[in-house]
């Protein structure tokens, strides 16, 4: 793959997020975008990123005590690096189907929670690697490549 | 349609951001699941119609780059989240009128739907994306 290029990212930054901290789910989506439009990133790609960092982060805020995100600016792509000390996915594959969910009720009621994060993650990403060890936390990377002119999103949507 | 006829339209006040009222929107798209909004909605300058009023509807609608918030139901967002969306520029509306009815008045007045995103599961369906 040609992501393992040496070449170091032209920007890194790493946000903290507190588990179960509503008031403040979704600030680092939101600035992370303020971070790339300042930098001049193409604006399809800020909003497929700011779609992707908001579900991981929401997923972060709703299932874990806490964890953070990474957010890595290349010229040819951004990476976006969710890890946190959580439970834990048991079955990564049965978690990526849409409509799947373990979200509690409270949740649901604040509108997540129906089981399209990942899917959408997914969606509006090029690449998804998701690491998980019960008990132990999730890692997830997600790669966007830049300098493309799309409008319906990322690779999963010419996935069949 | 911008959001002063909108205002007008569905009898509603403004939260913050009047001085956008001549903001154009787009279109609309109404849902209570910010997940779906998140899924589905892929154009921007779009009026979300929702009745959820947690801080993170307004977290949603910078992320996505919507046109305002429109609040039905009677409800109105907690006083820190009208200021957060007042700082980060998104006009938020609130209106006595029901969703169903709110969403019929804007349609009926030619505010079109929002163009939905296909889901994953989807492709080649025949109806993922409205005509």
């Amino acid at each position: 793959m040609s992501t393992t290029t040496p070449i170091p990212p032209r920007h890194r930054e790493i946000f903290s997020v507190v588990g179960l901290d509503l008031e403040h789910a979704g600030t680092v989506s939101t600035e992370v975008q303020r971070i790339l439009r300042r930098m001049g990133v193409e604006p399809e790609v800020v909003r497929r990123a700011g779609i992707v960092c908001f579900e991981g982060e929401m997923n972060i805020v709703l299932y874990t005590p806490g964890g953070r995100i990474i957010l890595l600016v290349y010229d040819d792509r951004l990476e976006l690096i969710f890890s946190d000390q959580g439970p834990g996915i048991p079955d990564v594959e049965l978690a990526k189907q849409p409509g799947y969910s373990t979200a509690p009720d409270w949740a649901r009621e604040l509108g997540f929670g129906s089981g399209m994060g990942l899917p959408n993650m997914e969606a509006n990403s090029d690449k998804l690697e998701i690491r998980s060890r019960p008990g132990e936390g999730t890692v997830i990377r997600a790669v966007i490549r830049r300098g493309k002119d799309e409008t319906a999103g990322g690779s999963g949507a010419t996935k069949a | 349609m911008k959001l002063r006829e909108v205002a007008e339209l569905v009898g509603a006040r403004f939260l913050t951001g009047e001085d956008l009222a001549d903001r154009e929107v787009c279109a609309g798209f109404a849902a209570d699941l910010l997940s779906d909004v998140l899924a589905m909605v892929r154009e921007e300058g779009v009026l979300l119609i929702t009745g959820t009023v947690t801080a993170q509807v307004v977290r949603v609608a910078e992320v996505m780059n919507l046109a305002g918030v429109l609040f039905v139901h009677g409800k109105v967002p907690a006083k820190p989240t009208v200021d957060y969306a007042a700082a980060a520029g998104i006009p938020l509306l609130a209106t006595p009128r029901i969703m169903y009815e709110s969403c019929g008045i804007l349609y009926a007045h030619g505010l079109p739907p929002a163009k939905r995103k296909p889901l994953p599961y989807e492709h080649n369906h025949p109806h993922s994306s409205p005509p």
